[in-house]
C-alpha cells in the first residue's frame, strides 16, 4: 500500500512538474555537455603535449595535473565566483549567476582529469611504437593521429571519467550559477533545494533522473568504445 | 579529424549561442524564506512580464545578502534583518529602504514539548526554559534574519554551548527537517513553517509576542556607490513589490493552499 501511493505520488508529481523536470534536465545537459566538449579539447591536447614533449619543470607540470585531477568543486567554485563577481577581475563580462560560469567552473573540473589520464595513457604506449612509427616518417599530427588510433579505447575512458566528474558535481554550480529557476538550476542542485524543503518525492525522481542520464551518456560512449575494439 | 573538428565547432556554436543571449536583467539577492515558501515564484514571473527585466533571484540568508549589497554584486535587495539593514543604509551602500512586508517568528518544537515551554507567557521565558531543559536548539547560524532575530531573544547571559545548540549552517528549510528528526526546538518564520507543516513533526508552542515580529524591506543597492549596478532595474522591481496591485497579490498568497495568509502587506 505504502509503495503503491509512493509510485502513485511520484506518477503525479512528474505529471504536474514536467516542464520543470525536462527544462532541468535540457540545462543540465547544455552546461556538463559544453564543459565536458572544452575540456576534452583542452585536456587532450595539454595531455598529448606533455608526454610527447621534453621541457623544463614537466614534472612539476605532471604533479599540478595529477593533484587537478582532485580537486575540491567548492574550491573551484569559490575561485571562479570571486573572479566573476562585478567587483572580480572579469566582473565586467557579467557571467556569475548564468550558466556560463557554470561551464567555466565545470571546465576547470574536468579538464585536469581528462588531461591527467591521457598523459598516463600515451605515457603507456611503448616507447618502441613511437620510435618506430617515427622512422617510419610518423611527424606531428601523423603521429598524434595514430597514438589516438592506438590508444582510443583509454582516451574514451578518460572522457567518461571527466563527465562522471562533473555531471554529479553540485558545490561549484551552485555558487557559480546561484541555482536560478529555468535559468541555472540544474539536476544536482535542484536535488539539494527539493530535498531541503521537503519534497522528498521529487528529489527521488530528480535523482533517478539523473542516474538514468549519467547512464545513457556512459552508454553511448561505451558502445563506441567497445565498437571500436571489436574493429 | 578534420570532420570531427568541424562538428565540434558547429555544436559548440549551437550551445553557446543561447548562453550569451543575457539581456537586460537584475540580480535580486534575497533570504531563504521568500524562495523557500514559493512567494517569488508568484511574484517574479509578474514583474518579468510586466516590465521584460530578467530577475536573477539568489536565494541566501539575509546576512550572505546584505554582503551582496555591500559589494555591489546585487542590484536590489528583499530582506529582514532591521539592525544591519539600517547599517546597510547608514554606510550609503542601500537606498530607499521600504516596508514591503512582514510575518512573524514562531518557536517549534516536537508534539510532548519534552522542556514544557508551552505554558510559558512571552519567548524570552521560552528560550530561558530551553536554554536549561536538557533538549537540543538547532540554530540557523549563518547570520541570516532568522539568525540574527534568535540571538537577540535569548535570555542576557545565556550561554549557547554546544552541549545543546546546534548550528545547522543551512537555510530554514533545511533546518526544520534537522530539528524534526533530531526531536529539536528550532526558530522559524511563520511563512516557512506553515509550508513545511505536513513534512515536519513540530508544533507551535510559542507565538504572538512582539519580540517575534519579522518585518521585510526592499533595499536598493546605490548605484552612486557601484557603477554596475542596475538601477532603473533595481528601482522597477522596488517600485514593484510595493505596489497595491502586488501587495494585494501578497496578502492572498498561500491562503488557498495553507488555509491562512503567510505574509501581512506593509507598504505605505
Amino acid at each position: 500500500m505504502a509503495r503503491s501511493s509512493l509510485a502513485e505520488a511520484c506518477f503525479f508529481l512528474m505529471q504536474n512538474n514536467f516542464l520543470e523536470i525536462s527544462e532541468i534536465i535540457f540545462l543540465t545537459l547544455k552546461v556538463s555537455g559544453t564543459a565536458l566538449l572544452i575540456s576534452v579539447v583542452f585536456g587532450i591536447s595539454l595531455g598529448f603535449f606533455v608526454a610527447l614533449r621534453t621541457f623544463p619543470g614537466k614534472k612539476i607540470l605532471v604533479t599540478a595535473i595529477n593533484t587537478g585531477m582532485g580537486l575540491p568543486p567548492v574550491v573551484v567554485g569559490l575561485l571562479v565566483m570571486i573572479f566573476l563577481w562585478r567587483s572580480g577581475p572579469l566582473g565586467f563580462f557579467e557571467w556569475i549567476y548564468t550558466p556560463i560560469a557554470m561551464v567555466i567552473a565545470q571546465t576547470i573540473l574536468a579538464t585536469p582529469i581528462i588531461a591527467g589520464l591521457t598523459l598516463a595513457t600515451i605515457q603507456s604506449v611503448p616507447q618502441k611504437m613511437i620510435w618506430q612509427a617515427r622512422a617510419l616518417g610518423a611527424r606531428g599530427w601523423d603521429l598524434v593521429w595514430l597514438l589516438v588510433r592506438e590508444t582510443k579505447l583509454s582516451l574514451l575512458a578518460a572522457v567518461m571519467a571527466g563527465f562522471g566528474g562533473i555531471i554529479s558535481e553540485v558545490g561549484a554550480v551552485m555558487m557559480v550559477g546561484g541555482n536560478i529557476k529555468g535559468e541555472t538550476r540544474v539536476m544536482t542542485t535542484a536535488i539539494v533545494l527539493e530535498a531541503q524543503k521537503g519534497n522528498i518525492n521529487f528529489a527521488i525522481i530528480l535523482g533517478v533522473f539523473l542516474l538514468a542520464l549519467s547512464f545513457s551518456v556512459n552508454l553511448g560512449l561505451t558502445l563506441i568504445q567497445q565498437k571500436v575494439r571489436k574493429s | 579529424m578534420k570532420r570531427f573538428l568541424a562538428w565540434l565547432l558547429l555544436v559548440l556554436f549551437l550551445f553557446s549561442a543561447p548562453l550569451l543571449a543575457a539581456s537586460k536583467s537584475i540580480i535580486l539577492a534575497t533570504t531563504t524564506s521568500t524562495v523557500d515558501s514559493g512567494l517569488l515564484d508568484v511574484l517574479i514571473p509578474i514583474f518579468e512580464k510586466q516590465t521584460g527585466y530578467k530577475v536573477l533571484t539568489i536565494g541566501v540568508g539575509s546576512g550572505m545578502a546584505m554582503a551582496m549589497g555591500k559589494r555591489g554584486e546585487a542590484d536590489v535587495l528583499l530582506v529582514h534583518s532591521p539592525k544591519a539593514e539600517e547599517a546597510l543604509v547608514a554606510g550609503g551602500f542601500g537606498i530607499n529602504r521600504r516596508a514591503v512586508m512582514h510575518n512573524d517568528f514562531v518557536l517549534l518544537g516536537p508534539l510532548d514539548d519534552p522542556a514544557g515551554v508551552k505554558s510559558l507567557n512571552g519567548a524570552k521565558a521560552a528560550f530561558g526554559k530551553i536554554a536549561s531543559g536538557g533538549v537540543f536548539f538547532i540554530s540557523r547560524g549563518d547570520k541570516s534574519g532568522t539568525h540574527a532575530k534568535e540571538l537577540s531573544v535569548w535570555p542576557a547571559k545565556t550561554v549557547l554551548s554546544n552541549l545543546w545548540y546546534l548550528e545547522s549552517g543551512q537555510g530554514m528549510g533545511a533546518t526544520l527537517m534537522i530539528a524534526s528528526q533530531k526531536k529539536a526546538y528550532t526558530l522559524s518564520d511563520r511563512a516557512t513553517y506553515l509550508s513545511f507543516k505536513d513534512k515536519v513533526k513540530l508544533v507551535i508552542l510559542s507565538e504572538g509576542d512582539t519580540a517575534l515580529l519579522n518585518p521585510y524591506h526592499v533595499i536598493e543597492v546605490n548605484p552612486a556607490k557601484f557603477t554596475k549596478v542596475n538601477a532603473e532595474g533595481a528601482r522597477a522591481f522596488s517600485d514593484f513589490i510595493v505596489s497595491p496591485a502586488i501587495q494585494k497579490v501578497i496578502a492572498e498568497f498561500g491562503k488557498e493552499q495553507f488555509g491562512g495568509s503567510l505574509f501581512f502587506p506593509d507598504a505605505k
